[in-house]
């Protein structure tokens, strides 16, 4: 279960590929006033963004693999 | 209309109803069929995390930066992608060695070290205080704002006189739930199911409440999100909160709250309980990676619409934006919606308080008051026979003292601070853990005066620059303390250390407390070689998933003691009932039918120091073994063997790998050497009919022929003359045969004469040429030598090769029978070497002939060839010559356009000859 697996190594590359999301430089990309359906643009896109990583972290976990 | 009483009666129906969970969740867990094993009840128990930080704090934070509030629960989402590694190591190490807090696994990582237990008991507790008090305050303000139904006012959380204080009463009943179901009884695996049950359960409470009234602002009070925002971005002061910077605060902050979070959710005492200690099957750990976040991002949703729905509906600054989940509802006269989102809040903060408070009382109790006791000998605690009684008592003030120490920061600096602000003081205090506890994880190197430097560093700097201001911003410290610095030396100011500006005070906690713990750590256990006892702890835990079996901490240790000391020893502290239990599960793992049959061995001895450990923590657990086992100790060179051992045992069991290779390869050599015998065998069988069969061709003639001569003595002399030719040109052919024959034989055994020299190649081809002239003129056959003026010498066997120019020559004499024949013999340089070229137009070598011509008595038997003309050995043994120098002899031929023999040799560079030498 532990040591260099796929899914442990997947799961890392994931949290380096949200810390990247939730930073800046990415962050400030969606700083500006705009809207999307009438959503703030940075609401939008942090919601989005974590609803993302949330979303691969189950594909990762769930994912069934030799 | 809703009384004090109404709301108190409520109050304390929920927490009844908790105890109801708590009391079938043990008494499941009694009869054996948990109800909390499962991943769901897992990650329920984790979002013990959501306190009423969450629940009314994150409303707060909304409502003055935006999504400001959201990095908390951010850093918690990336930080359970590194479970897998992180936590699940925890989890191991922790179920392999008993552990039962987090100052008990930095403590035991060390090297069982007292000091360190002690020390980050007392960071944990008055860490964890200003976060108490917060759930404290939360509960408070909640209650007296319930309290003005239907009425929306900020209410004073200023607090009463403490005996008129509500919040002191609830304090109080937490202490007495969590000392019902949290101290019930000592357990070597301090798990107590019940407890998570009744988290699991204020999880969902707390998850549903805040849902619920998030639903009725976005769609009771407006209509969707988009109207939300839209009519939040109408008005100025609240735009701002909607894009990032300004008032959402600068990137620095943003990114210190993620790595604060990410600490906080597997350090924070409470986290390490639910997550480390009540986890009942590492497994489970698997699942909450992903639902723990999708918790997270469930019970955030809503955060902003009632921030930005709180701000429009009241008026700037009459209501308090902490309260906007409850006094909304409360407002739009709500009855039933305020007081579930009153139970929700209710549930977050006593879910909080109750396992904070268990886990910072067994702290307390293992590794700061039983380690200073027992070492107190004029208590003669370690001749007492039964220990548990006094380890309860320990544990349950324990958690009276920490809730009223809660009590008491918020009933001195509550008022001065927001919710959130008061939880971050925490989360920083936390935080310092993380060098000691990461690093103790991941590097070997740490050692215990390292971990010891950082904790303090990092600890003192939290103290001065986060803990001391907000006293002093609540007017317990003079004020002066803040702006002025500590006796007016601007550079120490608290909040400014050494002149560093423009970071908000979390920020600048953060960059100088890690900077001073993780150098400390760093520089102090690299200051010296780690001890024996370091080394083994520190290979112990850094290699758990190698040393997975159980009792392999045992290895580390050596010593005599009896099985009846021992017995006595884990009943004084665990209870007679529960160390005969212990004892008889050891017997059954250990395969063996009674107690007398256990032998006090290291195992045995390193099983009731674990169980020991559970009770009273892992450094205080080996002195008590220690009282009554004879140890020897190990010197760090035995150690270090010992772990020498498991990588010697990996190269040895590589190397036996190799070995066997090397066994398969020298197999499969003599296999191939065996078919190559039997080969040879073939051939020698094959050779010695064939030599027998070509001299049994000449010898029949000559008999033939002697028969004639002797039966018919009348011949006429012609005949005679004739016959008697053929017997001669037989026995010539014979002699020849059996030369060739014997000559091959010493070449291919090795016992051939050679005698190398340095040759002209055209002094040989113009000898050969010379001597056989004759032949070719009789038989009409054009011959023409091709040489260069200047070619390089060869190192070889001069009369061999001549040999070999001969036999080449003849065989090229031999084939060609056509009016115009001519054979040409080149000398070529190439640059490896000379190539000398025997070119024929006589009739030529089919392609499946060429391939075989070489191997012995192997001739070209074509009809328009007519009968063998030589005896198939002149090739073989041309080849054998030319290979020994180091040639290659080959040949290419179109059957009816000529053949062309060539071979070449190696030149010895710098030597040459020319005509003129």
């Amino acid at each position: 279960m532990i040591g260099p697996t796929l899914k442990g190594q997947r799961l890392v590359a994931l949290f380096l590929f949200g810390c990247l999301l939730f930073n800046f430089p990415l962050l400030s990309l969606f700083a500006g006033s705009g809207r999307i359906w009438g959503i703030p643009l940075i609401y939008f896109y942090v919601f989005i963004a974590w609803a993302m990583i949330i979303g691969l972290m189950a594909l990762i976990i769930e994912h069934k693999d030799p | 209309m809703l009384t004090g009483a109404l709301i108190v009666v409520l109050s304390f129906a929920y927490v009844g109803l908790l105890f109801a969970i708590a009391y079938y969740g043990d008494k499941r867990a009694d009869a054996g069929r948990s109800i909390i094993a499962n991943p769901y009840i897992y990650t329920l128990s984790l979002a013990v995390y959501c306190t009423s930080w969450t629940f009314y704090g994150s409303v707060g934070r909304a409502a003055t930066s935006g999504i400001g509030f959201l990095p908390i629960y951010l850093g918690p989402t990336l930080m359970a992608a590194l479970w897998w590694y992180v936590l699940l190591k925890m989890i191991r190490i922790s179920k392999a060695h008993r552990i039962t807090s987090i100052a008990d696994f930095i403590a035991s990582r060390y090297g069982k070290s007292h000091l360190l237990g002690g020390l980050v008991t007392i960071i944990a507790v008055l860490g964890i205080v200003p976060y108490i008090a917060l759930q404290l305050k939360a509960i408070s303000a909640s209650f007296s704002t319930m309290l003005q139904y239907p009425n929306v006012t900020t209410a004073s959380t200023a607090a009463l006189p403490v005996l008129q204080d509500n919040t002191f009463y609830i304090a109080m009943l937490l202490a007495a739930f969590t000392i019902l179901f949290g101290t019930r009884h000592l357990d070597a695996t301090e798990r107590h199911e019940g407890l998570v049950a009744a988290i699991a359960f204020e999880s969902v409470v707390k998850l549903v409440a805040f849902i619920a009234v998030g639903i009725f602002v976005t769609w009771g009070m407006f209509d969707g999100f988009a109207d939300v925002f839209s009519k939040a971005a109408a008005a100025p002061e609240l735009n701002a909160l909607l894009v990032q910077g300004g008032a959402a605060g600068n990137y620095t902050t943003w990114a210190s709250l993620t790595v604060l979070s990410m600490l906080a959710i597997i350090l924070l005492p409470r986290q390490f309980h639910v997550a480390v200690v009540e986890n009942v099957n590492e497994r489970h750990l698997n699942k909450a990676i992903w639902l723990f976040p999708l918790y997270l991002f469930a019970i955030n949703i809503f955060v902003l619409p009632i921030a930005l729905g709180g701000l429009m509906y009241f008026p700037a600054g009459t209501v308090d934006a902490d309260t906007f989940v409850l006094t909304l509802p409360m407002a739009e006269q709500k009855t039933w919606l305020a007081l579930l989102a009153f139970v929700g809040g209710l549930s977050a903060a006593t879910g909080m308080v109750i396992v904070e408070t268990i886990a910072l009382s067994t702290m307390v109790c293992n590794d700061l008051v039983m380690p200073i006791l027992l070492r107190w000998k004029f208590l003669r605690l370690t001749e007492r026979p039964d220990l548990s009684g006094l380890l309860l008592g320990i544990r349950r003030s324990a958690i009276v003292v920490v809730l009223v120490l809660g009590y008491g920061y918020f009933y001195l600096a509550g008022e001065a601070y927001a919710l959130v602000s008061i939880g971050l003081i925490s989360f920083t205090a936390v935080a310092q853990f993380a060098p000691a506890m990461i690093g103790g994880l991941f590097w070997k190197g740490g050692t215990r005066l390292g971990a010891l430097c950082g904790l303090s560093a990092g600890f003192l700097v939290w103290l001065y620059s986060l803990l001391l201001p907000s006293f002093a911003k609540s007017g317990w410290l003079p004020i002066t303390f803040l702006t002025e610095g500590i006796m007016g030396f601007d550079l120490l100011k608290p909040q400014q250390l050494f002149g560093l500006d423009g970071l908000d005070d979390i920020s600048h906690c953060l960059f100088w407390s890690m900077i001073a713990n993780v150098g400390c750590y760093v520089g102090f256990s690299l200051w010296r070689r780690p001890t024996a006892n370091e080394h083994s702890q520190a290979n112990l835990f850094v290699d758990v998933f190698r040393h997975v079996a159980p009792g392999s901490g045992s290895r580390f240790w050596r010593g005599s003691a009896t099985v009846a000391d021992l017995q006595t020893l884990l009943s004084r502290f665990v209870g007679p009932e529960r160390a005969n239990e212990s004892f008889a599960a050891y017997t059954r793992s250990q395969g063996i039918t009674g107690i007398e049959q256990v032998t006090a061995n290291a195992v045995l001895v390193h099983y009731v120091e674990s169980q020991i450990a559970g009770a009273i923590g892992s450094a205080s657990a080996r002195d008590m073994v220690a009282s009554v086992v004879v140890e020897e100790p190990l010197a760090l060179d035995e150690v270090m063997a010992i772990i020498d051992e498991a990588s010697q045992a990996l190269a040895y069991s590589r190397q036996l790998e190799q070995k066997s290779l090397e066994l398969e390869a020298a197999t499969n050599e003599l296999r191939g050497a065996n078919q190559r015998l039997q080969e040879l065998d073939r051939l020698k069988d094959d050779f010695i009919s064939t030599v027998t069969h070509e001299l049994r061709t000449p010898l029949t003639s000559i008999r033939a022929f002697s028969e004639i001569l002797g039966d018919n003595p009348n011949l006429d002399l012609e005949q005679r003359t004739k016959f008697l030719g053929i017997i001669t040109r037989e026995s010539e052919r014979l002699t020849r045969l059996i030369n060739q024959v014997l000559d091959l034989a010493k070449i291919e055994s090795g016992a051939a004469d050679w005698h190398p020299s340095e040759i002209d190649m055209r002094e040989v081809l113009d000898d050969a040429v010379t001597a056989l002239s004759q032949i070719f003129k009789e038989k009409r056959i054009a011959l023409e030598l091709q040489a260069p003026a200047q070619i390089p010498l060869v190192m070889a066997d001069r009369d061999r090769v001549t040999q070999v120019v001969l036999n080449l020559l003849s065989n090229a004499a031999n084939f060609c029978d056509k009016p115009d024949s001519r054979v040409t013999v080149a000398l070529v340089t190439e640059a490896s070497g000379l190539r000398v070229d025997i070119a024929d137009n006589g009739i030529g070598i089919s392609p499946s002939d060429q391939a075989v011509i070489f191997e012995k008595f192997r001739q070209v038997s074509d009809a328009a060839a007519g009968k063998p003309r030589g005896s198939g050995l002149g090739l073989a043994i041309s080849r054998e010559i030319i290979h020994h120098f180091g040639g290659r002899l080959w040949v290419e031929s179109t059957p009816g356009r000529g053949s062309k023999f060539s071979f070449s040799l190696p030149v010895r560079s710098g030597h040459f000859s020319s005509i003129a030498a």
